[in-house]
């Protein structure tokens, strides 16, 4: 997502970056394409105005610093106003780069308990959906969770958090206990069941606290921030209930009108903290900056996927980052941290220096990338790559295909590819659906490939980065599918000191 | 069909009261006002508040601002009349017509992301259809969301029709192979197929769709005679990409834009129209069944203005 704002802030960068002096008029000028692209963006209005007439302030008003490139003090000052509003100071916001785990942050935990969440917004947002990953992100972190069915008027509603509810017990990792509250007798059409949710909540509470269940999430009925009847609905529950967090479930796909429903919600409830979802579309995503901007209340989670563990923490400068082509290599390192230990990887970087990696490696390697998410997606944190990616297609049918391949190989072929003659391939090409020039294709690119990191293990880290970079050159790309990816370091070069320098302090 | 031009008096009867707000505030902005720049820019902000989009926003100012500036126009009314105009011309009536198979059942398929309001739309439709005189069976072809089954289900005894449906997690293609089949041995009229939401950005969930599509074509001649993208009206410009994603699948012919009853004003349908040249249908207008509108440009001019 925020693609093409990417590539608005890059025109603008570009058109600044050749100038030695910056004049009003050449700001103002590639201001205007910004804000045609944060408009297309669907930022709000009011606040792309607010936005870039601020940053044109700054700009004008900046002092000049010696050795400096005006060019890239703009950048600094489009980058901190953009963190600014999606909420939080580059240094400190909602969450520090370099800071600890985030876990007690975005969902904190109450005493006495249950710590009560209460999830409201429109119909179709993703609240059922949200309410069975946070069950499962709090799973993880040891915390026994009740999903409450609070919905009663969606058909099935109910029944949908129950199933939820039950595969978050039995598939989400973690031991803590997963309970379920409905009262299926009081389900009723639209409009006929209004404030009989208030009780429910009221009584799914009263049943946490007996068993002693350490977090309630509620998952209200989807409404429209223009029905008084269900907003009263809502308030009454927040007034009996009191909620401990009142979180706003918001579809990242939103127009101009998310400012509107968003602005009506925080009125009524005094919202604590916004969910984005669908956030895996290729949206640009304006609509967190409308809503950050009108509720002043921090996005805390981003819904990324169906899958259950599809959610993760919301980081403000990391999307500034994206928004800016920076890319998000904070993410990505967390992402693989998740699924790679530290000694699995200490003892693969000691196979690779050797030049010992086999095809099992490999594939292992293949397979945890995978886990870690779709090609496309994890490709687009890389710097200077997610604006290049929009019109690719990559298709991780591709990656199957190299999975498929390895699988229809012996252990001896995948110890030692060398041995591979046509006949082999040929076999191989059978079993996985492949053709013998494939599979060739392949055996030679995983030979570039380990030659490269046996060289590369001795090289220093800008050696690395100039010889990837080569080899991103020579379109000779690790896999098929992937050919002619460019060299990640040759774009954006400029603004990757700030990532290096986050990506440092993280490490200490 | 024709059968929604009936129904359609009827229904506008419960939307008077909306309509009273829009042209009241069309009133307000454009109406017996004197045009000049002030209003003009107005109007785009307007204009891209209802999500038009900054492209068509741009193109029908500068037509206004030029007209305006020859001295072609000179108030309010000229300018509200040429936005009808335009829209008018963007959908022609024969473009809002639902289509239907000259025999056997026609099959509309519905399609959509998630959470854009498939089944209630279709709860709707079948609603419609029914009054009309209609029989209808509906194929639930959602078979991974949790629950959507039995949402589809609680809709069909409300509606009196039946639902064909398969195992959770089971193949939807092969649901619809067997709703074909049990729309053509009960000789209905219409089978509407609900399927699952899925991200247009998913490319294997979009691979399934076409799959569904080439089942039905196999099992009614000339189906799906309708393929129905659900579009959420708060959506901003990503559903342009949106309706190109679902017609490169699918094949989409009409939009049914859902929950036009908030403050959204779904005015990305026209940038779609413009792009796609996929024409609105119906819209949605609340909760239950009757909820359902054959779309009308001239009101939907009116909503753009609406605060």
């Amino acid at each position: 997502m925020f693609d093409r704002l990417s590539d608005a802030f890059h025109g603008l960068f570009r058109t600044l970056s050749g100038k030695g002096a910056i004049s009003e008029a050449n700001v103002r000028g590639a201001m205007g394409g910004v804000r045609a692209a944060l408009l297309d963006a669907d930022v709000h209005l009011n606040v792309v105005d607010t936005f870039t007439q601020r940053v044109l302030d700054d700009a004008l008003g900046m002092k000049v610093v010696e050795g400096v490139e005006p060019g890239q003090q703009i950048v600094k000052i489009v980058h901190d106003r953009l963190v600014e509003l999606l909420g939080g100071t580059p240094e400190t916001g909602g969450a520090t780069p370099g800071g600890p785990a985030l876990a007690s942050d975005h969902i904190p935990r109450m005493t006495p308990g249950p710590t009560v969440v209460m999830l409201c917004g429109l119909q179709g947002s993703g609240k059922t959906t949200t309410a069975g990953k946070l069950a499962a992100h709090l799973k993880k972190r040891g915390r026994s969770v009740m999903l409450a069915a609070a919905d009663l008027q969606r058909p099935a509603a109910v029944e949908q958090l129950e199933i939820v509810a039950q595969h978050v017990r039995d598939e989400a990792p973690g031991s803590a206990r997963v309970e379920f509250y409905a009262e299926k007798d009081r389900v009723a059409e639209y409009g006929k069941a209004v404030n009989v949710a208030v009780g429910v909540c009221r009584r799914a509470v009263d049943q946490a606290r007996k068993l002693g269940v350490d977090t309630v999430v509620l998952d209200t009925a989807g409404r429209l921030h223009v029905n008084d009847a269900l907003m009263a609905e809502l308030k009454q529950v927040q007034g009996l209930v009191q909620p401990h967090l009142v979180l706003l479930v918001v579809d990242a796909m939103t127009g101009q009108d998310a400012l509107h429903s968003a602005k009506a919600f925080h009125a009524a409830l005094g919202i604590d903290g916004v969910i984005l979802t669908k956030f895996d579309s290729d949206t640009r995503g304006g609509a967190a900056l409308s809503v950050k901007h009108v509720t002043g209340a921090p996005i805390r989670f981003i819904g990324t996927g169906e899958r259950l563990d599809a959610i993760e923490e919301f980081h403000a400068p990391r999307i500034a980052g994206r928004i800016l082509g920076m890319g998000d290599v904070v993410s990505l390192v967390e992402k693989a941290q998740e699924q790679v230990s530290q000694e699995e990887a200490e003892r693969l970087n000691e196979k690779l220096a050797r030049g010992q990696m086999t095809m099992d490696d490999f594939l292992g390697q293949l397979k945890t990338l995978r886990r870690m998410g779709p090609m496309k997606q994890l490709l687009g944190l890389l710097p200077g790559v997610g604006s290049m990616l929009k019109d690719v297609h990559i298709e991780d049918r591709q990656l199957d295909k190299v999975e498929g391949m390895i699988n229809s190989m012996t252990k001896e072929e995948r110890r030692n590819p060398a041995i591979l003659n046509m006949s082999r391939k040929r076999r191989i090409a059978a079993g996985s659906a492949t053709r013998p020039d494939e599979v060739g294709q392949m055996v030679r690119q995983f030979e570039a490939v380990s030659t490269l990191a046996r060289r590369m293990s001795s090289m220093s880290a800008s050696e690395k980065v100039r010889a990837a970079r080569e080899m991103g050159r020579q379109g000779d790309a690790m896999l098929p599918g992937l050919r002619g990816m460019p060299g990640y370091a040759s774009r954006g070069s400029t603004h990757t000191t700030s990532v290096k320098d986050r990506f440092k302090k993280r490490k200490r | 069909m024709g059968l929604f031009r009936s129904i359609a008096s009827k229904v506008r009867q419960g939307l008077e009261k909306t309509r009273e707000v829009f042209v009241a505030s069309v009133r307000s902005l454009l109406l017996g006002k004197r045009l000049d720049e002030g209003l003009i820019l107005q109007l785009e902000r307007r204009l891209i508040e209802a999500d038009v989009g900054v492209k068509t926003t741009a193109r029908w100012i500068d037509s206004i601002r030029a007209d305006f500036k020859a001295g072609r126009i000179d108030s309010g009314d000229h300018v509200l009349a040429y936005l009808k105009g335009e829209l008018k011309r963007l959908w022609p009536e024969q473009d809002r017509e639902l289509a239907s198979a000259p025999r056997g059942p026609t099959v509309i398929l519905v399609t959509g992301v998630n959470g854009a309001g498939k089944t209630t739309s279709i709860a709707k439709l079948c609603s419609a259809l029914r009054k009309g005189g209609k029989s209808v069976v509906l194929g639930a072809c959602d078979t991974f969301r949790a629950g959507a089954v039995r949402q589809l289900e609680v809709w069909s005894e409300r509606l009196g029709v039946e639902v064909v449906k398969g195992q959770q997690g089971g193949d939807p293609a092969a649901v619809a192979f067997d709703a074909c089949a049990a729309a053509r041995a009960r000789h209905a009229d219409v089978l509407i197929l609900d399927t699952a939401g899925r991200l247009h950005t998913q490319d294997s969930l979009m691979r399934q769709l076409t799959k569904i599509r080439s089942v039905v074509a196999k099992q009614i001649a000339g189906g799906p005679h309708e393929v129905l993208l659900v579009l959420d009206a708060t959506l901003g410009q990503n559903a342009l990409r949106q309706a190109e994603e679902f017609t490169r699948a699918a094949g989409v012919t009409g939009i049914f834009l859902a929950k036009l009853d908030g403050t959204a004003k779904g005015g990305v349908v026209v940038a779609i129209k413009e792009a796609t040249n996929i024409p609105v249908k119906f819209i949605g207008v609340g909760e239950t069944p009757d909820d359902i509108q054959p779309f009308d440009p001239e009101a939907f001019v009116e909503a753009m203005f609406a605060e």
